[in-house]
C-alpha cells in the first residue's frame, strides 16, 4: 500500500469512506512515522498512541456501520495550548508541570464528536509566547525543511511550530494551533502549509490555555486550502462557556473552495511594502497579484496608514493582558510548587522556576505597562492605536473584498540565529500582527521557495466571518503555485539509520 | 534607558517573580530597549479616538443566573501540588 502518510485529510476521509483502508491502519501509519521521525523533529511532545488506536476502532466500527460522522477516523496533532481530558497538558511550560486537566476545551470536543482522533500534543513556544518555537521547555522543533545544500536546522516558525513541522512532516493529517500575533500564519508560512486564523470569535477560547485574550483565537495547519476548510468547520462553534464566541452559523467552507473569484476585488495595502523588504518577498507578492488577475479578479491599491504601529501597541496590549491571565500560575491550585519563606515567597520561586525568559520579560512588560502611573500612557495608549487600525481596515473594506499582503519578512531562520534580540524576533509577525489587533481573519497559503528553497507564503485578510472568501482566493494561489513539500524525508531516513 | 535595576526589582516584585541582582541588570536593557522601541507609539496623534474595548461590536450575553456546574471538587482538586480533604494547602498565611 502506498504511504498513507501522504494523503491530504481530504483524501483520507474519501479512502475511508470507500473502505479503501481502515482507520486503524490509517492511525499506525501515523504512529510508526511518528515514532521514526519525532526525535529528530521534537514536533510532538507527548504521542497518545493508545488513545489514538481506541479512538481509530471505535471509527471503524461507525464506518462498518455506515454511519460516519464528519472526520470519522482522521488522525489530528493537537497544539498544547488546548486542555486535553486525562491527558498531560503544559502549554509547554514548566510552571504547569504535569498538569492534567479533568476537562476537554470546546474546539477539542467539537472535533472528537465529528470523529477525529488524536495522535499526541504537539510542541509549541511556552505558552505561545514565540516565533520560532525555541521558548518550549521541551526544546526547539526542527523544520523539516532545509536550505539548499545544507543540513543546518531551521526553525519551523511559532509559536505552533510543532503543529507546523507536524504537518509538514507528514506526523498529521492536520493539527490545531493557535494565533494571538501571527502563531498561526507565520509558522504556515515557512513550512510550506496553509494555516487560518479565523475571525476573533469564529472559535471558542474555552479550554485553550489564554496568553492574551482579546486576541488569541484557535485555527487549523494543515497540508491544503481544503484540508484547512475542512478543519475550521469542524473546530468552530458557538459556544456558552465563553462569552465572546459569536452567535453565527457556522458555514460549510469547503463549499467555498474552488468558486470563482471572478470580480472579487483584492487590496494591495501599499503600508506592507517596507523599508529593505526582500526582492524574493516582493516577488512572490506580485505573483500572487498576477494569479489572482489572471483568476478574474480585479487588483486595487489601498492605505492602512497605521500598519508600522501594530507591532509596537501590540508589545502593550499583550504583555499586559499576558500579565493577568498568568497570574493564576501561584503555585496553589495546579503544577509546579517551589518553596519560599512564606506565602509570597512560595509565589515568587515557583514562577521564577516555572516562567522561562521570554514569559519572564513579557510578564515584567505588562506588569509594568499596567502600573500605577503608566497605565494612560502605554496600555490605553496603545488601545487607541488599536482604534485607528481597525479604522484603516474598515476604510479599505468598502472599496475593496480581500487584501493581499507577503505572510512574513523572510524564508526559515536557522535555531539560534535570531533568538538573542528580543525585538528582531518580534518582527517576524509584522506582516500578521495587524489581523490580531483588529480581529479580522487571516490565511497564509504557500506561494514559492525562497533563494535558499525553502519555503514562503502570501497572506490573504478578510472582513469579519467572511472566512469563505479567504478560501475561495486561497484556492486560487494553491492551483497556481503548487504544493510544496520537503524534498527528501531525512527525518525518517535519520533514525533508520540509528 | 528608561528602566533602573530599582524599578525592575519593583516590577518583578509586582508581578510575584524573584529576579537576581544579575538578572535584575540584564532585564535593565532588555526592558529599556523594548520599550524604547515602543516609544514610537508617541508620534500617532490620539487626541479624540476612544481605545478598543472589543474588537467585534457586540453585547456581552447573559446567562440565567443559575447554577449550572459543580460537586467536582475532588476534580478542582486533582492537580493541586498539596491539597487536603477537598481543600488547597498553602504556607501559613496568619501567625
Amino acid at each position: 500500500m502506498s504511504d498513507l502518510t501522504r494523503l491530504t485529510l481530504a483524501e483520507a476521509r474519501d479512502g475511508l469512506k470507500t473502505r479503501t483502508f481502515s482507520s486503524e491502519e490509517l492511525t499506525r501509519a501515523f504512529l510508526q512515522a511518528i515514532e521514526r521521525g519525532n526525535d529528530q523533529l521534537n514536533a510532538y511532545v507527548l504521542p497518545t498512541p493508545e488513545h489514538a488506536l481506541a479512538q481509530a476502532k471505535e471509527s471503524d466500527a461507525r464506518l462498518a456501520k455506515g454511519n460516519p460522522r464528519p472526520l470519522e477516523g482522521l488522525p489530528l496533532g493537537i497544539k498544547d495550548l488546548y486542555c486535553t481530558r486525562g491527558v498531560r497538558t503544559t502549554a509547554c511550560s514548566h510552571v504547569l508541570a504535569e498538569f492534567t486537566p479533568t476537562y476537554e476545551s470546546t474546539v477539542t470536543q467539537n472535533l472528537w464528536d465529528a470523529g477525529a482522533v488524536m495522535l499526541g500534543k504537539l510542541n509549541n513556544d511556552e505558552f505561545a509566547m514565540g516565533s520560532s518555537n525555541e521558548t518550549s521547555r521541551f526544546g526547539p522543533v526542527t523544520n523539516p525543511w532545509r536550505r539548499r545544500g545544507s543540513n543546518v536546522a531551521l526553525v519551523p516558525g511559532g509559536s505552533s511550530g510543532g503543529s507546523s513541522a507536524s504537518v509538514a512532516a507528514d506526523l498529521c493529517l492536520a493539527a490545531t494551533a493557535t494565533d494571538t500575533g501571527g502563531s498561526i500564519r507565520q509558522p504556515a508560512a515557512i513550512t510550506g502549509t496553509v494555516g487560518i486564523k479565523p475571525t476573533y470569535g469564529r472559535c471558542s477560547r474555552w479550554g485553550i490555555i489564554a496568553f492574551a485574550s482579546s486576541l488569541d483565537q484557535a485555527g487549523p495547519i494543515a497540508k491544503t486550502v481544503r484540508d484547512a476548510a475542512i478543519m475550521l468547520r469542524h473546530m468552530s462553534s458557538t459556544d456558552p462557556k465563553d462569552s465572546t464566541s459569536v452567535d453565527l452559523p457556522v458555514p460549510d467552507y469547503e463549499a467555498a473552495v474552488g468558486a470563482s473569484v471572478r470580480g472579487l476585488k483584492v487590496g494591495v495595502p501599499r503600508e506592507y511594502r517596507m523599508d529593505g523588504m526582500p526582492s524574493e518577498i516582493d516577488d512572490l507578492w506580485q505573483k500572487g497579484i498576477a494569479w489572482l488577475k489572471a483568476a478574474g479578479a480585479t487588483v486595487h491599491d489601498v492605505s492602512l496608514p497605521h500598519t508600522k504601529y501594530a507591532l509596537p501597541a501590540y508589545y502593550i496590549v499583550a504583555p499586559a493582558e499576558c500579565s493577568s491571565n498568568l497570574a493564576r500560575y501561584d503555585g496553589v491550585r495546579y503544577g509546579l510548587r517551589e518553596k519560599g519563606g512564606d506565602l509570597i515567597g512560595t509565589y515568587e520561586e515557583t514562577r521564577r522556576a516555572g516562567f522561562g525568559a521570554e514569559v519572564r520579560r513579557r510578564v515584567l512588560i505588562g506588569t509594568y505597562v499596567l502600573s500605577a502611573g503608566y497605565y494612560d500612557a502605554y496600555y490605553i495608549k496603545a488601545q487607541k492605536v488599536r482604534t485607528l487600525i481597525k479604522r484603516d481596515f474598515d476604510e479599505a473594506f468598502a472599496q475593496v473584498d480581500v487584501l493581499l499582503t507577503p505572510t512574513t519578512p523572510g524564508p526559515a531562520f536557522g535555531i539560534g540565529e535570531v533568538s538573542g534580540d528580543p525585538v528582531q524576533m518580534y518582527l517576524n509577525d509584522i506582516f500578521t500582527v495587524t489581523v490580531n489587533m483588529a480581529g479580522l481573519p487571516g490565511i497564509s497559503v504557500p506561494a514559492g521557495l525562497s533563494s535558499e528553497g525553502t519555503p514562503l507564503g502570501l497572506q490573504l485578510i478578510g472582513k469579519p466571518f467572511d472566512e469563505e472568501t479567504l478560501f475561495r482566493a486561497g484556492q486560487v494561489i494553491e492551483d497556481a503555485a503548487g504544493r510544496f513539500t520537503p524534498p527528501d524525508p531525512w527525518w525518517l531516513a535519520a533514525s533508520r539509520s540509528k | 534607558m528608561e528602566v533602573d535595576a530599582d524599578t525592575v526589582r519593583r516590577i518583578a516584585r509586582l508581578a510575584r517573580i524573584r529576579v537576581t541582582d544579575e538578572e535584575a541588570v540584564a532585564l535593565e536593557k532588555e526592558l529599556s530597549g523594548i520599550l524604547d522601541w515602543i516609544k514610537q507609539l508617541d508620534e500617532v496623534d490620539t487626541t479624540a479616538v476612544e481605545p478598543m474595548t472589543r474588537v467585534m461590536p457586540m453585547t456581552l450575553k447573559k446567562r440565567i443566573d443559575a447554577v449550572t456546574d459543580g460537586g467536582i471538587a475532588e476534580q478542582v482538586v486533582a492537580n493541586a501540588p498539596t491539597s487536603d480533604d477537598s481543600l488547597f494547602v498553602v504556607p501559613k498565611v496568619v501567625e
